[in-house]
C-alpha cells in the first residue's frame, strides 16, 4: 500500500514495498533466533530480574498472608457487608479478567485480521492473559466464604445429590472463565511448541535440552506438521474470538441481570468488552515498554507497535466513553426515579470523587492525547498513560460495584463502603503474584514467538528465480 | 511397519526457502512421493510442492465442538428437568435459552481442545526421537535458519547413489545420509 503523501525518506518505511516497517532493519533468521533465545538460555540472570522477582514474590507472600487470615476468619475481615456485599473481590476479579482480554484479542482477533505486527507482542500478551486469569479466578473462589467447598460450583455427582442452577449468570461465569483459562493455556502452549524446539536445539546445558526437548514434544518442523499446526492455530483463533467476547459479556450479565439501578442495563455487554480491551492494551504497554528496553528488543517491538496499540486504545476508549454517556442518558431518558438518583449520587454523592477519577483517567487524559502521533510514539508518555488507564479502569469497576450498591432503593438501608487493610493486601498481593509469574515467564520461556517473527523477515520471501550462489 | 534399521533417507540442506520449494516441486514432478520438507517456520509453498493440500484438523475440531455442545446441553437438561428441578421465579424447568450460555462455552472448550490435541495426534507428536535428529546439520538448522528436503528410503524410486546425485543437481549446501 504505497501512499504518496508519505515521504519515502522516512526510515520507518520500507523503500522496496512502500509499506510501514514493523520490524527493525537488517535482521536475519539467525540474528532474531539468537536474540530471543539468548534471553532464556543465558546462564547469567540480570540483577534487575532478581530485584523484580524478589519484590513481586515478597508482595505475593503478603497475598498468602491475607488469604490465610481470610480462610481462618472468614470474609468478615473484608469491608463487605449489607448493602455493599460485593467489594474489592469482585472489582478485582472484573479488572484482572478484563486485562487478560487484550492478550486474547492480540493473539486471536488480530491473527484473523492478518495484522502481522501482532507477531512481536502476542506471546507475552498471551502470558499476561494467563497470569491475569490466575489472579482473577482466585477472587470468586476466596469470596465464596467456604472455599474448600468451591467444587460445589461444578456439576459433579457428589453424595448430597445437589446440582447447580443453570439459569444463574453466576454459574455461566464458572463455565465462561474456566473455558477461557483452559483455551488460553492451550493456545499459549501450542504457540510455544516450535520455539521449544528451537530452544532444545540451541541449549547448551543438559537440563535445558531435556526440559525444552520434552516441552517441544519432538517438534522437527516438518511441512506436514506445520500445515496442521497452522490450521489448528487459525481454528483456535477463530474459537477464541467469540470466546473472549462471550466471557466479558457473561461477566456483565452478573450485574445486568440484577434489578439494581446502575446494573440493570443492556449496554453492559459491549461496554464491558470494550473496557476490557482498553485496560488490557494499557497493561500490554505497561509490560512491553520496560521489557523492550531492558532486553534491547527495540528492533522487534518497535515504535510502530506502541503507536498501533495507542490507536486500539483510542478506538476502544471511545466505545467506553459511549457506554458512560449512555448510562447518563438512560438515567434521564428512562424517567426512572431510582436511575436518576443513582446517577446523581454516583457523580455528586459521598463517593462522587471515584466517578471523577474514572472520567479523568479513562476519558479526559487518554482520549484527548492519543490523537497525536507524536505522543503515541513517545515511549515515556505511553508508559505513564498506560498506568493512568489501568487506574481508571480499576475505578470504573469500583464505581459500578460500590456506587450502585451503597445507596439503592430504600434510604433506611443505605450504607457506605470503606475497604479494610485485608482488602488492600489482597489486591496489592495479586499485583505481586502477577509480577512474580511474569518474571518467571520472561526468564524461562521465549517471550517473542521466534517462528512467527521469521515469517515476517525479508528472507522469507519465495522468489521464482534461481538465487545466484557464491562460486557458481 | 517400516524397517527400523539402515537408511532413513537423504537430507538436502538449503539456505533459503525459494531453493527448497523449487527442489521439492521438481522432485514431486519427477515422481517422488515419500518426502518431506523441514523448515524453521511454516512455508505454505513447500506444502503445495510436496502435494500436501488438505488436513483433517478442521473435521476433528468440528466433531469435538459438537460433542461439547451436546454433552453440556444434555447435562443441563437432565440436571434441571430430572435430577434436581428447582423453581426459579416460576420459570419452566426446561428453560433452554438459559442453557445456551454454558453449552456455547463447552462447544468452544471441546473444539479448542480437539484442535490442539487433534493436531498433535495427527502429527504423531509427542515423538521425542526421530531419525532426522541423527543428521549432524539438522538440529542446528531446522529450527533456526536452514531449509531441508528429505527423500525417504521408503520411496520406491529411492537409491542411495542416484538419490544423492539427484539432490546434488539442486545445488544444496549439503546432502547427508540419515540413518535410523
Amino acid at each position: 500500500m504505497a501512499t504518496s503523501e508519505v515521504k519515502t525518506s522516512d526510515p520507518g518505511i520500507d523503500p522496496a514495498t512502500g509499506e510501514y516497517r514493523v520490524l527493525g532493519q537488517g535482521q536475519t533468521f539467525r540474528s532474531v533466533t539468537e536474540k530471543i533465545s539468548r534471553i532464556v538460555l543465558t546462564p547469567h540472570t540480570p540483577l534487575g530480574w532478581f530485584a523484580f522477582f524478589g519484590v513481586g514474590g515478597a508482595v505475593a507472600v503478603m497475598l498468602l498472608t491475607a488469604v490465610t487470615w481470610l480462610f481462618l476468619e472468614g470474609v468478615g475481615i473484608w469491608a463487605i457487608t449489607q448493602p455493599v456485599a460485593w467489594g474489592f473481590a469482585i472489582i478485582n476479579f472484573v479488572w484482572w479478567i478484563g486485562i487478560g482480554h487484550a492478550g486474547t484479542l492480540i493473539s486471536a482477533i488480530l491473527l484473523l485480521f492478518k495484522q502481522g505486527w501482532r507477531n512481536s507482542i502476542n506471546r507475552f500478551a498471551e502470558a499476561m492473559t494467563i497470569f491475569a486469569v490466575v489472579c482473577a479466578g482466585m477472587f470468586p473462589l476466596i469470596h465464596v466464604g467456604r472455599p474448600w467447598l468451591g467444587y460445589w460450583l461444578f456439576p459433579l455427582p457428589f453424595t448430597m445429590t445437589v446440582w447447580p442452577q443453570f439459569r444463574s449468570p453466576l454459574l455461566w461465569d464458572v463455565f465462561a472463565v474456566s473455558t477461557y483459562a483452559t483455551i488460553s493455556v492451550v493456545f499459549w502452549y501450542m504457540g510455544m511448541i516450535p520455539d521449544f524446539g528451537t530452544l532444545r536445539d540451541r541449549s547448551e546445558s543438559k537440563i535445558g535440552q531435556y526440559v525444552y526437548g520434552i516441552l517441544s514434544m519432538g517438534w522437527r518442523g516438518s511441512t506436514r506438521h506445520w500445515m496442521r499446526y497452522e490450521t489448528s492455530s487459525l481454528l483456535l483463533a477463530g474459537l477464541a474470538t467469540p470466546l473472549v467476547l462471550s466471557v466479558h459479556t457473561v461477566i456483565s450479565f452478573d450485574f445486568a441481570v440484577a434489578v439494581l439501578p446502575g446494573w440493570h442495563t443492556t449496554i453492559f455487554p459491549p461496554y464491558f468488552v470494550a473496557g476490557a480491551i482498553y485496560s488490557g492494551f494499557a497493561m500490554v504497554l505497561t509490560l512491553a515498554i520496560p521489557l523492550r528496553k531492558w532486553y534491547h528488543l527495540e528492533g522487534l517491538v518497535t515504535e510502530r507497535h506502541i503507536d498501533n496499540m495507542g490507536k486500539v486504545m483510542l478506538a476502544t476508549g471511545f466505545i467506553v466513553a459511549y457506554g458512560y454517556g449512555m448510562e447518563v442518558f438512560m438515567a434521564w431518558y428512562s424517567a426512572s426515579h431510582w436511575e436518576a438518583f443513582m446517577m446523581w449520587n454516583r457523580m455528586f454523592g459521598p463517593m462522587g470523587w471515584s466517578y471523577w477519577v474514572l472520567v479523568t483517567c479513562n476519558l479526559a487524559i487518554p482520549l484527548t492525547t492519543l490523537w497525536s502521533r507524536k505522543l503515541r510514539t513517545n515511549i515515556t508518555f505511553m508508559f505513564l498513560l498506560s498506568l493512568v488507564v489501568n487506574t481508571g479502569m480499576w475505578f470504573e469497576r469500583f464505581v459500578i460495584v460500590v456506587t450502585s450498591l451503597y445507596r439503592d432503593f430504600l434510604p433506611s438501608s443505605w450504607g457506605t463502603y470503606r475497604a479494610t487493610k485485608w482488602d488492600y493486601m489482597t489486591y496489592v498481593g495479586t499485583l505481586g503474584l502477577f509480577t512474580a509469574l511474569f518474571m518467571l515467564f520472561v526468564r524461562f520461556l521465549p517471550m517473542i514467538p521466534m517462528n512467527e517473527i521469521r515469517m515476517m523477515l525479508p528472507g522469507a520471501k519465495i522468489t521464482p528465480k534461481v538465487t545466484a550462489k557464491a562460486g557458481d | 511397519m517400516p524397517p527400523r534399521e539402515g537408511t532413513y533417507g537423504l537430507l538436502a540442506e538449503f539456505d533459503n526457502p525459494s531453493d527448497l520449494v523449487r527442489a521439492a516441486r521438481q522432485a514431486r514432478e519427477d515422481g517422488w512421493r515419500r518426502m518431506d520438507c523441514y523448515t524453521p517456520y511454516p512455508v505454505e509453498e513447500a506444502a503445495e510442492a510436496i502435494g500436501f493440500h488438505r488436513n483433517k484438523v478442521p473435521l476433528v475440531t468440528l466433531v469435538g465442538g459438537l460433542m461439547g455442545l451436546t454433552a453440556m446441553f444434555a447435562l443441563e437438561t437432565w440436571v434441571s428437568v430430572l435430577a434436581y428441578p428447582l423453581n426459579i421465579g416460576g420459570r419452566p424447568t426446561y428453560s433452554w435459552p438459559a442453557f445456551i450460555v454454558p453449552a456455547y462455552e463447552w462447544t468452544i472448550l471441546w473444539a479448542g481442545l480437539s484442535a490442539c490435541f487433534g493436531m498433535l495426534a495427527l502429527n504423531g507428536l509427542p515423538a521425542l526421537y526421530h531419525p532426522l535428529f541423527n543428521a549432524p546439520n539438522f538440529r542446528d538448522g531446522a529450527t533456526t535458519d536452514k531449509f531441508f528436503l528429505c527423500l525417504e528410503a521408503l520411496d520406491p524410486k529411492f537409491d542411495l547413489l542416484e538419490g544423492r546425485a539427484y539432490l546434488e543437481s539442486f545445488q544444496p549446501t549439503s546432502v547427508v545420509e540419515v540413518e535410523y
